[in-house]
Protein backbone atom coordinates (compact mmCIF):
# COMPACT_ATOMS: atom_id res chain seq x y z
CA UNK A 1 0.00 0.00 0.00
CA UNK A 2 1.20 3.49 -0.67
CA UNK A 3 -0.15 6.72 0.66
CA UNK A 4 -1.22 9.64 -1.47
CA UNK A 5 -0.01 12.10 1.12
CA UNK A 6 3.11 12.27 3.27
CA UNK A 7 3.31 14.54 6.30
CA UNK A 8 5.95 15.09 8.94
CA UNK A 9 5.31 15.36 12.65
CA UNK A 10 7.38 15.60 15.80
CA UNK A 11 5.39 13.28 18.04
CA UNK A 12 2.51 10.96 17.22
CA UNK A 13 0.53 9.38 20.07
CA UNK A 14 -1.40 6.28 18.98
CA UNK A 15 -4.54 5.76 21.05
CA UNK A 16 -6.94 8.26 22.64
CA UNK A 17 -7.70 6.38 25.85
CA UNK A 18 -6.39 7.37 29.29
CA UNK A 19 -2.76 6.57 28.40
CA UNK A 20 -2.76 8.42 25.07
CA UNK A 21 -4.55 11.44 26.54
CA UNK A 22 -2.11 11.78 29.45
CA UNK A 23 0.93 11.21 27.23
CA UNK A 24 -0.21 13.80 24.67
CA UNK A 25 -0.96 16.38 27.38
CA UNK A 26 2.40 15.86 29.11
CA UNK A 27 4.30 16.08 25.80
CA UNK A 28 2.45 19.22 24.72
CA UNK A 29 3.05 20.85 28.10
CA UNK A 30 6.75 20.05 27.64
CA UNK A 31 6.63 22.15 24.47
CA UNK A 32 6.42 19.35 21.91
CA UNK A 33 4.36 19.42 18.73
CA UNK A 34 2.06 16.43 19.11
CA UNK A 35 -0.79 14.80 17.22
CA UNK A 36 -3.13 12.19 18.73
CA UNK A 37 -4.64 9.38 16.64
CA UNK A 38 -7.81 7.58 17.74
CA UNK A 39 -9.65 4.91 15.76
CA UNK A 40 -13.01 5.53 17.49
CA UNK A 41 -15.27 8.52 16.86
CA UNK A 42 -14.72 9.70 20.43
CA UNK A 43 -11.81 10.05 22.83
CA UNK A 44 -11.62 8.27 26.17
CA UNK A 45 -11.13 4.69 25.04
CA UNK A 46 -12.55 1.95 27.22
CA UNK A 47 -13.33 4.48 29.98
CA UNK A 48 -16.41 5.42 27.96
CA UNK A 49 -18.08 2.12 28.79
CA UNK A 50 -16.77 1.93 32.37
CA UNK A 51 -19.65 3.87 33.89
CA UNK A 52 -19.07 2.52 37.43
CA UNK A 53 -17.33 4.79 39.92
CA UNK A 54 -13.96 4.49 41.63
CA UNK A 55 -11.71 6.14 39.04
CA UNK A 56 -9.47 8.97 40.17
CA UNK A 57 -9.21 8.14 43.90
CA UNK A 58 -5.42 8.61 43.80
CA UNK A 59 -5.28 11.43 41.31
CA UNK A 60 -8.29 13.56 42.17
CA UNK A 61 -9.32 12.18 45.59
CA UNK A 62 -12.76 11.54 44.13
CA UNK A 63 -14.59 8.42 43.00
CA UNK A 64 -15.39 9.34 39.41
CA UNK A 65 -16.99 7.25 36.69
CA UNK A 66 -14.92 6.32 33.63
CA UNK A 67 -16.44 8.96 31.31
CA UNK A 68 -15.95 11.63 34.00
CA UNK A 69 -12.30 10.67 34.51
CA UNK A 70 -11.70 10.71 30.75
CA UNK A 71 -13.66 13.96 30.46
CA UNK A 72 -11.16 15.83 32.66
CA UNK A 73 -8.25 14.84 30.41
CA UNK A 74 -10.19 15.47 27.20
CA UNK A 75 -11.02 19.00 28.40
CA UNK A 76 -7.36 19.60 29.27
CA UNK A 77 -6.23 18.32 25.85
CA UNK A 78 -8.70 20.58 24.06
CA UNK A 79 -7.46 23.53 26.10
CA UNK A 80 -3.95 22.85 24.84
CA UNK A 81 -5.01 22.78 21.18
CA UNK A 82 -3.56 19.36 20.49
CA UNK A 83 -4.75 18.17 17.07
CA UNK A 84 -6.73 14.93 17.28
CA UNK A 85 -7.37 12.63 14.34
CA UNK A 86 -10.53 10.71 15.19
CA UNK A 87 -12.03 7.85 13.13
CA UNK A 88 -8.44 7.21 12.15
CA UNK A 89 -6.55 3.95 12.30
CA UNK A 90 -2.85 3.22 12.09
CA UNK A 91 -2.39 0.33 9.69
CA UNK A 92 1.36 -0.04 9.93
CA UNK A 93 4.31 1.19 11.91
CA UNK A 94 7.83 0.78 10.55
CA UNK A 95 11.04 0.53 12.51
CA UNK A 96 12.05 3.99 11.24
CA UNK A 97 8.90 5.57 12.76
CA UNK A 98 6.81 5.86 9.61
CA UNK A 99 3.10 5.36 10.12
CA UNK A 100 0.60 4.32 7.49
CA UNK A 101 -2.67 5.88 8.55
CA UNK A 102 -6.19 5.39 7.18
CA UNK A 103 -8.79 8.08 7.69
CA UNK A 104 -12.19 7.94 6.01
CA UNK A 105 -10.75 5.89 3.17
CA UNK A 106 -7.73 8.14 2.67
CA UNK A 107 -4.25 6.82 3.27
CA UNK A 108 -1.62 9.11 4.72
CA UNK A 109 1.96 8.43 5.64
CA UNK A 110 3.22 10.20 8.74
CA UNK A 111 6.94 10.45 9.43
CA UNK A 112 7.41 11.03 13.15
CA UNK A 113 10.44 11.90 15.21
CA UNK A 114 8.91 10.05 18.15
CA UNK A 115 5.92 7.80 18.74
CA UNK A 116 4.01 6.89 21.89
CA UNK A 117 2.23 3.54 21.70
CA UNK A 118 -0.93 3.76 23.83
CA UNK A 119 -3.25 1.26 22.15
CA UNK A 120 -4.51 -0.32 25.36
CA UNK A 121 -5.35 -4.00 25.58
CA UNK A 122 -7.88 -6.54 24.41
CA UNK A 123 -9.69 -9.36 26.17
CA UNK A 124 -8.84 -13.02 26.08
CA UNK A 125 -11.69 -14.89 24.42
CA UNK A 126 -13.13 -18.39 24.52
CA UNK A 127 -10.67 -19.38 21.80
CA UNK A 128 -7.73 -18.55 24.06
CA UNK A 129 -9.11 -20.89 26.74
CA UNK A 130 -10.05 -23.81 24.49
CA UNK A 131 -13.31 -24.47 26.36
CA UNK A 132 -14.90 -27.58 24.83
CA UNK A 133 -18.58 -27.91 23.91
CA UNK A 134 -20.95 -26.39 21.41
CA UNK A 135 -20.67 -22.94 19.89
CA UNK A 136 -24.03 -21.37 20.74
CA UNK A 137 -24.75 -17.65 20.87
CA UNK A 138 -24.75 -16.13 24.35
CA UNK A 139 -21.02 -16.40 25.09
CA UNK A 140 -19.41 -12.97 25.37
CA UNK A 141 -16.35 -11.38 26.86
CA UNK A 142 -17.28 -9.27 29.88
CA UNK A 143 -16.09 -6.11 28.13
CA UNK A 144 -18.21 -6.80 25.05
CA UNK A 145 -21.25 -7.22 27.30
CA UNK A 146 -20.29 -4.00 29.08
CA UNK A 147 -20.28 -2.21 25.74
CA UNK A 148 -23.72 -3.62 24.82
CA UNK A 149 -25.31 -2.68 28.15
CA UNK A 150 -23.65 0.69 28.77
CA UNK A 151 -23.24 2.07 25.24
CA UNK A 152 -25.71 0.29 22.96
CA UNK A 153 -28.70 -0.28 25.28
CA UNK A 154 -28.72 -4.03 24.62
CA UNK A 155 -29.07 -6.68 27.35
CA UNK A 156 -27.07 -9.77 26.37
CA UNK A 157 -29.30 -12.16 28.38
CA UNK A 158 -31.37 -12.85 31.47
CA UNK A 159 -29.68 -15.71 33.29
CA UNK A 160 -25.95 -15.25 33.52
CA UNK A 161 -22.87 -17.19 34.59
CA UNK A 162 -19.44 -15.58 34.66
CA UNK A 163 -16.10 -17.31 34.21
CA UNK A 164 -13.18 -15.43 35.73
CA UNK A 165 -13.22 -13.07 38.67
CA UNK A 166 -11.31 -10.24 37.02
CA UNK A 167 -12.60 -6.77 37.80
CA UNK A 168 -14.59 -6.43 34.58
CA UNK A 169 -16.38 -9.72 35.28
CA UNK A 170 -17.21 -8.65 38.84
CA UNK A 171 -18.44 -5.24 37.73
CA UNK A 172 -20.60 -6.85 35.06
CA UNK A 173 -22.07 -9.23 37.67
CA UNK A 174 -23.40 -6.17 39.50
CA UNK A 175 -24.35 -4.33 36.33
CA UNK A 176 -26.37 -7.24 34.92
CA UNK A 177 -28.08 -7.70 38.32
CA UNK A 178 -29.04 -4.00 38.48
CA UNK A 179 -30.50 -4.28 34.98
CA UNK A 180 -32.73 -7.15 36.07
CA UNK A 181 -30.75 -10.25 35.04
CA UNK A 182 -30.17 -13.15 37.41
CA UNK A 183 -26.45 -13.74 37.86
CA UNK A 184 -26.11 -17.35 39.03
CA UNK A 185 -22.45 -17.44 39.97
CA UNK A 186 -18.88 -16.39 39.23
CA UNK A 187 -16.31 -19.17 38.68
CA UNK A 188 -12.57 -18.68 39.16
CA UNK A 189 -9.88 -21.14 38.08
CA UNK A 190 -7.37 -19.93 40.69
CA UNK A 191 -7.71 -20.53 44.43
CA UNK A 192 -8.00 -16.74 44.86
CA UNK A 193 -9.97 -14.04 43.07
CA UNK A 194 -8.15 -12.03 40.46
CA UNK A 195 -10.30 -8.95 41.14
CA UNK A 196 -9.81 -6.14 43.62
CA UNK A 197 -11.23 -6.94 47.10
CA UNK A 198 -13.46 -3.86 46.91
CA UNK A 199 -15.13 -5.29 43.82
CA UNK A 200 -15.70 -8.71 45.41
CA UNK A 201 -17.54 -6.93 48.21
CA UNK A 202 -19.47 -4.33 46.21
CA UNK A 203 -20.32 -6.45 43.20
CA UNK A 204 -20.82 -9.98 44.54
CA UNK A 205 -21.40 -10.00 48.32
CA UNK A 206 -23.83 -7.06 48.10
CA UNK A 207 -26.04 -8.94 45.64
CA UNK A 208 -25.65 -12.44 47.07
CA UNK A 209 -23.79 -13.75 44.02
CA UNK A 210 -21.67 -16.80 44.91
CA UNK A 211 -18.00 -17.02 43.92
CA UNK A 212 -16.61 -20.52 43.31
CA UNK A 213 -12.82 -20.61 43.52
CA UNK A 214 -10.66 -23.39 41.97
CA UNK A 215 -13.49 -24.01 39.52
CA UNK A 216 -13.66 -23.81 35.75
CA UNK A 217 -16.05 -24.40 32.86
CA UNK A 218 -15.61 -27.84 31.29
CA UNK A 219 -18.52 -27.85 28.86
CA UNK A 220 -20.85 -25.47 27.07
CA UNK A 221 -24.31 -26.76 26.11
CA UNK A 222 -26.90 -25.50 23.64
CA UNK A 223 -27.05 -25.69 19.85
CA UNK A 224 -28.60 -22.33 18.93
CA UNK A 225 -28.60 -20.35 22.15
CA UNK A 226 -26.59 -21.19 25.24
CA UNK A 227 -28.59 -23.49 27.55
CA UNK A 228 -26.12 -24.02 30.34
CA UNK A 229 -22.56 -24.71 31.37
CA UNK A 230 -20.89 -27.54 33.22
CA UNK A 231 -18.27 -26.55 35.77
CA UNK A 232 -15.82 -28.67 37.72
CA UNK A 233 -13.44 -28.19 40.62
CA UNK A 234 -9.77 -28.11 39.62
CA UNK A 235 -6.80 -29.62 41.46
CA UNK A 236 -3.60 -27.80 42.34
CA UNK A 237 -2.37 -28.36 38.77
CA UNK A 238 -5.56 -26.62 37.57
CA UNK A 239 -6.89 -29.83 36.04
CA UNK A 240 -10.63 -30.61 36.43
CA UNK A 241 -11.33 -33.30 39.03
CA UNK A 242 -13.55 -36.12 37.68
CA UNK A 243 -16.82 -36.49 39.54
CA UNK A 244 -17.04 -32.82 40.61
CA UNK A 245 -18.99 -31.67 37.54
CA UNK A 246 -22.06 -29.56 38.13
CA UNK A 247 -24.52 -28.16 35.55
CA UNK A 248 -25.69 -24.54 35.71
CA UNK A 249 -28.57 -23.59 33.40
CA UNK A 250 -28.01 -20.12 31.84
CA UNK A 251 -28.54 -18.23 28.60
CA UNK A 252 -25.41 -16.09 28.89
CA UNK A 253 -21.79 -16.78 29.78
CA UNK A 254 -19.48 -13.84 30.32
CA UNK A 255 -15.73 -14.41 30.13
CA UNK A 256 -13.48 -12.27 32.29
CA UNK A 257 -10.31 -14.25 31.86
CA UNK A 258 -7.55 -11.78 31.33
CA UNK A 259 -6.36 -8.92 29.18
CA UNK A 260 -3.57 -8.87 26.61
CA UNK A 261 -1.64 -5.71 25.65
CA UNK A 262 -2.51 -4.68 22.11
CA UNK A 263 0.79 -4.73 20.26
CA UNK A 264 0.23 -5.71 16.63
CA UNK A 265 1.77 -2.43 15.46
CA UNK A 266 4.68 -2.77 17.87
CA UNK A 267 5.36 -6.32 16.68
CA UNK A 268 5.36 -5.28 13.02
CA UNK A 269 7.78 -2.48 13.79
CA UNK A 270 10.12 -4.95 15.49
CA UNK A 271 9.69 -3.66 19.04
CA UNK A 272 11.02 -6.27 21.51
CA UNK A 273 8.09 -7.63 23.56
CA UNK A 274 8.03 -9.36 26.94
CA UNK A 275 6.83 -12.97 26.82
CA UNK A 276 5.36 -12.48 30.31
CA UNK A 277 3.34 -9.26 29.94
CA UNK A 278 2.88 -9.23 26.15
CA UNK A 279 3.88 -5.57 26.30
CA UNK A 280 7.09 -3.90 25.18
CA UNK A 281 10.35 -4.18 27.05
CA UNK A 282 11.13 -0.63 28.14
CA UNK A 283 13.54 1.47 30.14
CA UNK A 284 12.65 3.91 32.92
CA UNK A 285 11.53 6.45 30.29
CA UNK A 286 9.09 3.92 28.80
CA UNK A 287 11.30 3.78 25.69
CA UNK A 288 11.12 0.50 23.77
CA UNK A 289 13.94 -1.29 21.94
CA UNK A 290 13.40 1.13 19.03
CA UNK A 291 14.83 4.57 19.87
CA UNK A 292 12.08 7.19 19.83
CA UNK A 293 9.27 4.67 20.21
CA UNK A 294 7.67 4.73 23.67
CA UNK A 295 4.96 2.58 25.23
CA UNK A 296 2.63 3.16 28.18
CA UNK A 297 -0.67 2.20 29.75
CA UNK A 298 -2.29 -1.16 29.12
CA UNK A 299 -0.39 -1.55 25.85
CA UNK A 300 2.73 -1.76 28.01
CA UNK A 301 1.36 -3.90 30.84
CA UNK A 302 -2.18 -4.37 32.12
CA UNK A 303 -2.90 -2.05 35.05
CA UNK A 304 -5.54 -2.32 37.76
CA UNK A 305 -5.94 1.43 38.37
CA UNK A 306 -6.34 4.06 35.67
CA UNK A 307 -4.71 6.64 37.95
CA UNK A 308 -1.44 4.72 37.52
CA UNK A 309 -1.94 4.55 33.76
CA UNK A 310 -2.12 8.35 33.67
CA UNK A 311 1.02 8.68 35.81
CA UNK A 312 3.01 6.25 33.68
CA UNK A 313 1.78 7.79 30.42
CA UNK A 314 2.82 11.25 31.56
CA UNK A 315 6.31 9.89 32.10
CA UNK A 316 6.27 8.44 28.56
CA UNK A 317 4.93 11.70 27.10
CA UNK A 318 7.58 13.83 28.82
CA UNK A 319 10.34 11.45 27.73
CA UNK A 320 9.07 11.45 24.14
CA UNK A 321 9.09 15.26 24.14
CA UNK A 322 12.66 15.21 25.47
CA UNK A 323 13.64 12.77 22.72
CA UNK A 324 12.20 15.04 20.04
CA UNK A 325 14.12 17.96 21.56
CA UNK A 326 17.32 15.91 21.44
CA UNK A 327 17.58 15.90 25.22
CA UNK A 328 17.18 12.16 25.76
CA UNK A 329 19.96 9.81 24.84
CA UNK A 330 19.01 6.37 23.62
CA UNK A 331 22.24 4.52 24.17
CA UNK A 332 23.13 1.70 26.53
CA UNK A 333 21.05 -0.64 28.61
CA UNK A 334 22.18 0.61 32.03
CA UNK A 335 21.00 -1.51 34.93
CA UNK A 336 19.13 -4.76 34.27
CA UNK A 337 16.04 -5.30 36.39
CA UNK A 338 14.94 -8.87 37.04
CA UNK A 339 11.91 -10.43 38.70
CA UNK A 340 13.13 -12.41 41.71
CA UNK A 341 11.30 -14.96 43.81
CA UNK A 342 7.61 -14.25 44.30
CA UNK A 343 7.52 -11.63 41.52
CA UNK A 344 6.05 -12.29 38.07
CA UNK A 345 7.50 -9.33 36.19
CA UNK A 346 8.97 -5.87 36.76
CA UNK A 347 8.42 -2.81 34.61
CA UNK A 348 10.80 -1.38 33.42
CA UNK A 349 13.01 -4.35 32.63
CA UNK A 350 16.14 -2.23 32.36
CA UNK A 351 17.04 1.27 33.29
CA UNK A 352 19.27 3.84 31.73
CA UNK A 353 19.79 6.22 34.61
CA UNK A 354 17.40 9.17 34.18
CA UNK A 355 19.20 12.53 34.11
CA UNK A 356 16.78 14.81 35.90
CA UNK A 357 14.44 13.17 38.42
CA UNK A 358 15.59 12.30 41.91
CA UNK A 359 13.54 9.15 41.98
CA UNK A 360 12.14 6.65 39.58
CA UNK A 361 9.41 4.04 39.74
CA UNK A 362 9.27 0.28 39.46
CA UNK A 363 5.91 -1.42 38.89
CA UNK A 364 5.54 -5.15 39.46
CA UNK A 365 3.14 -7.94 40.33
CA UNK A 366 3.57 -10.71 42.87
CA UNK A 367 2.86 -14.34 41.97
CA UNK A 368 0.66 -15.36 44.92
CA UNK A 369 -1.36 -13.55 47.64
CA UNK A 370 0.53 -12.83 50.88
CA UNK A 371 -0.21 -11.30 54.26
CA UNK A 372 2.41 -9.18 56.04
CA UNK A 373 4.64 -9.38 52.99
CA UNK A 374 7.95 -7.71 52.27
CA UNK A 375 9.00 -6.48 48.84
CA UNK A 376 12.67 -5.85 48.24
CA UNK A 377 14.82 -4.35 45.49
CA UNK A 378 18.36 -5.65 45.89
CA UNK A 379 21.60 -6.18 43.99
CA UNK A 380 23.42 -9.12 45.51
CA UNK A 381 23.71 -8.32 49.22
CA UNK A 382 22.98 -4.63 48.76
CA UNK A 383 19.36 -3.78 49.53
CA UNK A 384 18.28 -0.60 47.73
CA UNK A 385 14.77 -0.57 49.11
CA UNK A 386 12.58 -2.70 51.31
CA UNK A 387 8.90 -2.12 52.01
CA UNK A 388 6.39 -3.88 54.22
CA UNK A 389 2.93 -4.53 52.83
CA UNK A 390 0.09 -5.79 55.06
CA UNK A 391 -1.34 -7.46 51.99
CA UNK A 392 0.14 -8.39 48.62
CA UNK A 393 -2.05 -9.71 45.82
CA UNK A 394 -1.37 -10.69 42.18
CA UNK A 395 -4.41 -8.60 41.16
CA UNK A 396 -2.84 -5.46 42.60
CA UNK A 397 0.23 -3.97 41.02
CA UNK A 398 2.91 -2.79 43.43
CA UNK A 399 4.58 0.57 42.76
CA UNK A 400 7.96 1.19 44.34
CA UNK A 401 9.88 4.47 44.21
CA UNK A 402 13.67 4.20 43.99
CA UNK A 403 16.19 6.98 44.36
CA UNK A 404 18.19 7.66 41.22
CA UNK A 405 21.27 8.17 43.39
CA UNK A 406 21.10 4.54 44.53
CA UNK A 407 20.77 3.41 40.94
CA UNK A 408 23.87 5.36 39.92
CA UNK A 409 25.82 3.50 42.59
CA UNK A 410 24.40 0.24 41.32
CA UNK A 411 25.36 0.98 37.75
CA UNK A 412 29.00 1.40 38.81
CA UNK A 413 28.93 -2.08 40.33
CA UNK A 414 27.60 -3.60 37.10
CA UNK A 415 25.16 -5.78 39.02
CA UNK A 416 21.52 -6.41 38.12
CA UNK A 417 18.69 -5.22 40.31
CA UNK A 418 16.41 -7.99 41.49
CA UNK A 419 12.91 -7.39 42.87
CA UNK A 420 11.47 -10.07 45.13
CA UNK A 421 8.50 -10.58 47.45
CA UNK A 422 8.31 -12.76 50.53
CA UNK B 1 -34.95 -12.53 69.48
CA UNK B 2 -31.61 -13.06 71.21
CA UNK B 3 -28.44 -11.11 70.58
CA UNK B 4 -25.69 -12.87 68.63
CA UNK B 5 -22.03 -12.01 68.92
CA UNK B 6 -20.56 -12.38 65.41
CA UNK B 7 -16.96 -12.34 64.15
CA UNK B 8 -16.82 -11.03 60.62
CA UNK B 9 -14.12 -10.36 58.02
CA UNK B 10 -14.32 -7.22 55.91
CA UNK B 11 -12.27 -5.95 53.02
CA UNK B 12 -12.31 -2.19 53.21
CA UNK B 13 -13.48 -0.53 49.97
CA UNK B 14 -12.75 3.07 50.92
CA UNK B 15 -9.45 3.20 49.04
CA UNK B 16 -7.39 0.83 46.90
CA UNK B 17 -5.38 -0.34 49.95
CA UNK B 18 -8.28 -2.73 50.53
CA UNK B 19 -7.46 -3.36 54.20
CA UNK B 20 -8.48 -6.73 55.57
CA UNK B 21 -10.39 -5.90 58.76
CA UNK B 22 -11.61 -8.38 61.35
CA UNK B 23 -14.56 -7.12 63.36
CA UNK B 24 -16.80 -8.34 66.15
CA UNK B 25 -20.38 -7.17 66.25
CA UNK B 26 -23.75 -7.80 67.82
CA UNK B 27 -26.73 -8.74 65.74
CA UNK B 28 -30.35 -9.27 66.71
CA UNK B 29 -30.51 -6.54 69.35
CA UNK B 30 -33.37 -4.06 69.50
CA UNK B 31 -31.16 -1.25 68.11
CA UNK B 32 -29.99 -3.24 65.07
CA UNK B 33 -26.45 -4.47 64.36
CA UNK B 34 -23.72 -2.86 66.50
CA UNK B 35 -19.92 -2.87 66.10
CA UNK B 36 -17.98 -4.03 69.19
CA UNK B 37 -14.33 -4.15 68.11
CA UNK B 38 -12.11 -4.29 65.05
CA UNK B 39 -8.51 -4.88 63.97
CA UNK B 40 -6.44 -4.68 60.79
CA UNK B 41 -7.39 -1.24 59.47
CA UNK B 42 -4.50 1.00 58.37
CA UNK B 43 -6.41 4.22 58.99
CA UNK B 44 -9.36 5.75 60.82
CA UNK B 45 -11.44 5.68 57.66
CA UNK B 46 -11.36 1.89 57.86
CA UNK B 47 -13.01 1.97 61.28
CA UNK B 48 -15.68 4.42 60.12
CA UNK B 49 -16.31 2.28 57.09
CA UNK B 50 -16.63 -1.03 58.97
CA UNK B 51 -18.99 0.56 61.50
CA UNK B 52 -21.14 1.83 58.66
CA UNK B 53 -20.81 -1.46 56.79
CA UNK B 54 -22.23 -3.29 59.79
CA UNK B 55 -24.76 -0.73 60.95
CA UNK B 56 -25.96 0.90 57.68
CA UNK B 57 -23.99 -0.05 54.53
CA UNK B 58 -23.86 2.73 51.89
CA UNK B 59 -23.15 2.41 48.16
CA UNK B 60 -22.91 4.55 45.07
CA UNK B 61 -24.59 3.12 42.01
CA UNK B 62 -24.08 3.77 38.32
CA UNK B 63 -26.38 3.02 35.45
CA UNK B 64 -27.51 4.45 32.12
CA UNK B 65 -30.55 6.38 30.98
CA UNK B 66 -31.89 6.46 27.38
CA UNK B 67 -31.32 9.75 25.53
CA UNK B 68 -33.50 11.19 22.77
CA UNK B 69 -31.83 13.09 19.94
CA UNK B 70 -28.25 12.60 21.09
CA UNK B 71 -25.02 11.37 19.55
CA UNK B 72 -25.18 8.52 22.09
CA UNK B 73 -28.13 6.20 22.80
CA UNK B 74 -27.47 6.33 26.53
CA UNK B 75 -26.19 8.77 29.10
CA UNK B 76 -24.36 7.22 32.02
CA UNK B 77 -25.52 8.45 35.42
CA UNK B 78 -24.56 7.85 39.05
CA UNK B 79 -25.55 8.81 42.57
CA UNK B 80 -23.69 11.96 43.67
CA UNK B 81 -23.53 10.61 47.23
CA UNK B 82 -23.64 7.05 48.56
CA UNK B 83 -27.11 5.70 49.36
CA UNK B 84 -28.16 2.92 51.73
CA UNK B 85 -27.50 -0.48 50.14
CA UNK B 86 -31.05 -1.46 51.07
CA UNK B 87 -32.39 1.33 48.81
CA UNK B 88 -30.42 0.38 45.67
CA UNK B 89 -33.25 -1.49 43.93
CA UNK B 90 -35.78 1.26 44.75
CA UNK B 91 -33.48 3.93 43.32
CA UNK B 92 -32.85 1.80 40.22
CA UNK B 93 -36.62 1.47 39.74
CA UNK B 94 -36.98 5.27 39.75
CA UNK B 95 -34.07 5.80 37.38
CA UNK B 96 -35.55 3.20 35.01
CA UNK B 97 -38.64 5.40 34.56
CA UNK B 98 -36.47 8.28 33.34
CA UNK B 99 -35.37 9.32 29.87
CA UNK B 100 -33.47 12.44 28.84
CA UNK B 101 -33.16 14.81 25.91
CA UNK B 102 -29.81 15.82 24.41
CA UNK B 103 -27.70 17.87 24.87
CA UNK B 104 -26.45 16.76 28.29
CA UNK B 105 -23.33 17.61 30.19
CA UNK B 106 -21.41 15.96 33.00
CA UNK B 107 -22.81 16.88 36.42
CA UNK B 108 -26.32 17.71 35.22
CA UNK B 109 -28.95 16.58 37.74
CA UNK B 110 -31.44 13.99 36.51
CA UNK B 111 -33.32 13.16 39.73
CA UNK B 112 -33.38 14.64 43.22
CA UNK B 113 -33.81 12.45 46.30
CA UNK B 114 -34.80 9.28 44.41
CA UNK B 115 -36.73 6.83 46.63
CA UNK B 116 -36.37 9.22 49.55
CA UNK B 117 -32.55 9.06 49.60
CA UNK B 118 -30.36 12.08 50.30
CA UNK B 119 -28.66 12.24 46.94
CA UNK B 120 -29.00 13.40 43.38
CA UNK B 121 -28.63 11.33 40.24
CA UNK B 122 -26.13 13.10 37.98
CA UNK B 123 -25.11 12.64 34.36
CA UNK B 124 -21.55 11.38 33.88
CA UNK B 125 -21.24 11.67 30.10
CA UNK B 126 -21.44 14.64 27.78
CA UNK B 127 -24.01 13.91 25.07
CA UNK B 128 -24.24 16.31 22.15
CA UNK B 129 -27.39 16.78 20.10
CA UNK B 130 -27.33 14.50 17.07
CA UNK B 131 -26.17 16.56 14.11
Amino acid sequence: MSASKVIERDLVVIGGGPAGLAAAIAAKEAGCDVVLIERDRILGGILNQCIHDGFGLHRFGEALSGPEYAGRFIAQLKGLDVPVLQNTIVLNLSSDRKLLVSRMGELTEIHAKAIVLAMGCRERTRGALSIPGHRPSGVYTAGAAQNFVNMENIMPGKRVCILGSGDIGLIMARRMTLEGAKVEAVFELLPWSSGLPRNIRQCLVDYGIPLYLSTTVVNISGMGRLEGITVATVDDKRQPVAGTEKFFPCDTLLLSVGLIPENELAREAGVALSPITGGALVDADCMTSIPGVFSCGNALHVHDLVDRVSEEAERAGRAAAAFVAGKLSSGGTGVSILPGSGVRYVMPDHMTIPENPEETTLAFRVTTPKRDGVVRAAAGDTILKEEKHPRLHPAEMVWMRLSVEALRELKKSGKALEVSAS
Amino acid sequence: MSENRIKGEFTCVVCPNGCFIEAEYLEGGSEGPKLLSLAGNQCKRGETWVRQEIETPMRTISTSVPVHGGDFLLASVRTAEPIPLAKVQDVMAEIRKTSLNAPLSIGQVVLKNPAGTETEIIVTRNVAAAG
